[in-house]
């Protein structure tokens, strides 16, 4: 089955401005211009009421002047997902009825946010999502449970128990993680090459 | 008379086999030479004697050693039993089902008194003799759920109703045809069914869906499923592939009739009353090929529902490896003579 027509996997769509009292964008990397494209239709007074999550990642600070140009109610910039966690967390708590979510950025973001979300009660209708820049995969190993985060590579090394994983295209939302198999357990000795394939 | 529960393994040094008994009774699940995917679901009726549809809930000669053996499993990976906070509901729907239906068809082995809500529960071939208090979980050494399905063969998935489609919040899986549930729980449907080939564009998925969704209380219903398993292994779960892939490279024309089996889901579907939840039983049988062959006619059709399967199905059942080797085997017990319709031997 190829990945697109995987059921598990989640759809994601493109920004759009939605009616409401407060606006709250999360995004990485390449994500920031999936908000510049938002705020091309967004209304006048959209971003007075937005406050934006943005870690940069491997983008550095190509979008953040941008960004800080739309003079959002209030700008966070983030040095990786786990460091804007605990503020993403509270930002969730603190969060009233008619807040619209806004998630852009790579998959690995997108499900962790959305893990977040979960959590805290967000409901699934109100979230927007786009998928933009890297296609590197959360991947999750079947056997040791551990996740390997920023997969490029079929097949991938396990960076727990370090077990060679193919990367399958079975997703799971609650882990925000694709899975991941022993490639070669029926022969230990067969050892793939390695290819760069989600970039 | 009671069963005569054997003392074996499904790991090790595998010393699981069927008695003649236990073959005969054997859910063969082919009624044609051929295989593919349908919706193939029957309301659950209790059959025949001496056949596994005698009773809702079939006990039989392996019940004590399966029982130990999801034991072990489950003391090395807790997470093989799981149960979102909003299913407690249905894991004491789960337990009352399992208990009274054991209770009224095994009443030499099983038995349960209810006095209201204080419940007594004795299992004599698990020595388990148990009072608590129906809906307190805390006088119970495990939750509902997990409690009742360590003493019933077969893995359980629980599935929360809601948003028209079914949820896998909780479920005990120890005895897997290469699935996780830790991966799995919380998915709809569709998304836990993601990775099987063909069924989805064949409708079979939707259809299913819409049949299960209206199940009623008191009409279960139930289908098969097979694949193949190399030694009598329970436990060929995901989590473990690492350590049992391998077994699959272990086939031969000489050791065949005894490493390769059969293996058939018996897979059942009820609807719980006071949790609206599905429960979604799926009991394993394992059949080795010399045990199969002593039918004629399972022997003739397994070997060309083998030789015929859609190379996607083969491939989706891991039997790539070894399909030929297996194929060759059983042609020599089939002389080409048609097959009677049915399941059941000749
Ligand atoms: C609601 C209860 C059900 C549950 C919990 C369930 C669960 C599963 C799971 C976990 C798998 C393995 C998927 C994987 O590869 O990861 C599977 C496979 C499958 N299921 Fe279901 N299922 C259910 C009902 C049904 C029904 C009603 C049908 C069809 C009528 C069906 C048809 C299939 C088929 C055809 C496969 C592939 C099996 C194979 O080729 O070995 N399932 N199911």
């Amino acid at each position: 089955m190829s990945a697109a027509s995987m059921l598990s996997r989640p759809v994601y769509g493109t920004l759009s401005p939605q009616a409401g009292k407060h606006h709250l964008l999360v995004a990485d990397a390449e994500g920031a211009a999936a908000i510049l494209d938002l705020a091309k239709n967004a209304p006048a007074d959209f971003f007075a009421k937005a406050h934006i999550i943005y870690i940069p990642g491997a983008s550095g600070p190509e979008y953040i002047d941008a960004l800080k140009a739309l003079n959002p109610e209030r700008f966070y910039e983030g040095p990786s997902f786990a460091a804007a966690l605990p503020r993403l967390r509270q930002t969730f708590d603190a969060a009233h009825m008619g807040t619209r979510l806004y998630i852009a950025g790579s998959e690995g973001l997108i499900g962790q946010v959305m893990q977040v979300a979960a959590e805290a009660g967000v409901d699934h209708a109100s979230i927007q999502t786009e998928q933009r820049g890297s296609l590197a995969r959360r991947v999750q190993c079947v056997h040791c449970k551990g996740i390997t985060e920023n997969v490029t590579t079929q097949p991938v090394k396990c960076s727990h128990c370090g077990l060679l994983l193919l990367v399958r295209d079975h997703y799971s939302r609650r882990y925000a993680a694709f899975q991941g198999v022993c490639i070669n357990a029926e022969d230990p000795t067969d050892i793939p090459p390695t290819e760069e394939i989600f970039r | 008379m009671g069963i005569n529960f054997k003392q074996e393994t499904f790991r090790d040094d595998f010393s699981f086999r069927n008695s003649p008994e236990q073959v005969r009774r054997f859910p063969f699940p082919f009624h044609e030479d051929g295989y593919m995917y349908s919706v193939n679901i029957e309301p659950h009726v209790p059959g025949a004697k001496n056949t596994v549809f005698e009773h809702l809930f079939d006990v039989d000669e392996h019940y004590v050693s399966e029982m130990h053996d999801r034991a072990l499993v489950l003391a090395e990976d807790p997470l093989r039993c799981q149960s979102l906070p909003h299913m407690t509901l249905a894991g004491w729907d789960t337990l009352e089902l399992l208990m009274t239906e054991k209770a009224k068809s095994y009443p030499e082995h099983f038995s349960l008194t209810r006095d209201g809500d204080k419940w007594h529960w004795v299992n004599r071939p698990l020595g388990i003799d148990d009072r608590f208090t129906f809906g307190d979980t805390s006088t119970l050494p495990y939750d509902p759920l997990e409690y009742i399905t360590r003493q019933s063969q077969g893995d359980f998935a629980v599935l929360d109703q809601r948003d028209g489609n079914l949820w896998m919040d909780a479920g005990i899986v120890t005895t897997q045809a290469d699935w996780s549930l830790d991966f799995d729980i919380g998915m709809n449907f569709f998304e836990w069914h993601a990775p099987v080939p063909l069924a989805h564009e064949m409708g079979v998925f939707k259809r299913a869906l819409k049949f299960l969704m209206a199940l009623q209380q008191g009409q279960p219903a139930r289908r098969h499923n097979w694949t193949m398993t190399i030694n009598p292994r329970l436990d060929t779960s995901p989590e473990n592939y690492h350590k049992w892939g391998t077994d699959r490279t272990t086939v031969t024309p000489e050791n065949v009739g005894d490493k390769v089996h059969l293996r058939v889901e018996i897979q059942m579907f009820f609807r719980l009353p006071r949790s609206n939840a599905l429960l979604f039983p799926i009991r394993c049988y394992l059949i080795k090929m010399d045990e199969l062959v002593t039918s004629p006619k399972w022997a003739r059709r397994f070997h060309r529902v083998l030789r015929d399967l859609p190379p996607e199905l083969a491939e989706y059942k891991g039997l790539v490896r070894y399909r030929p080797t297996v194929v060759e085997w059983l042609s020599k017990y089939d002389d080409g003579a048609p097959t009677s319709p049915g399941f059941g031997p000749d």
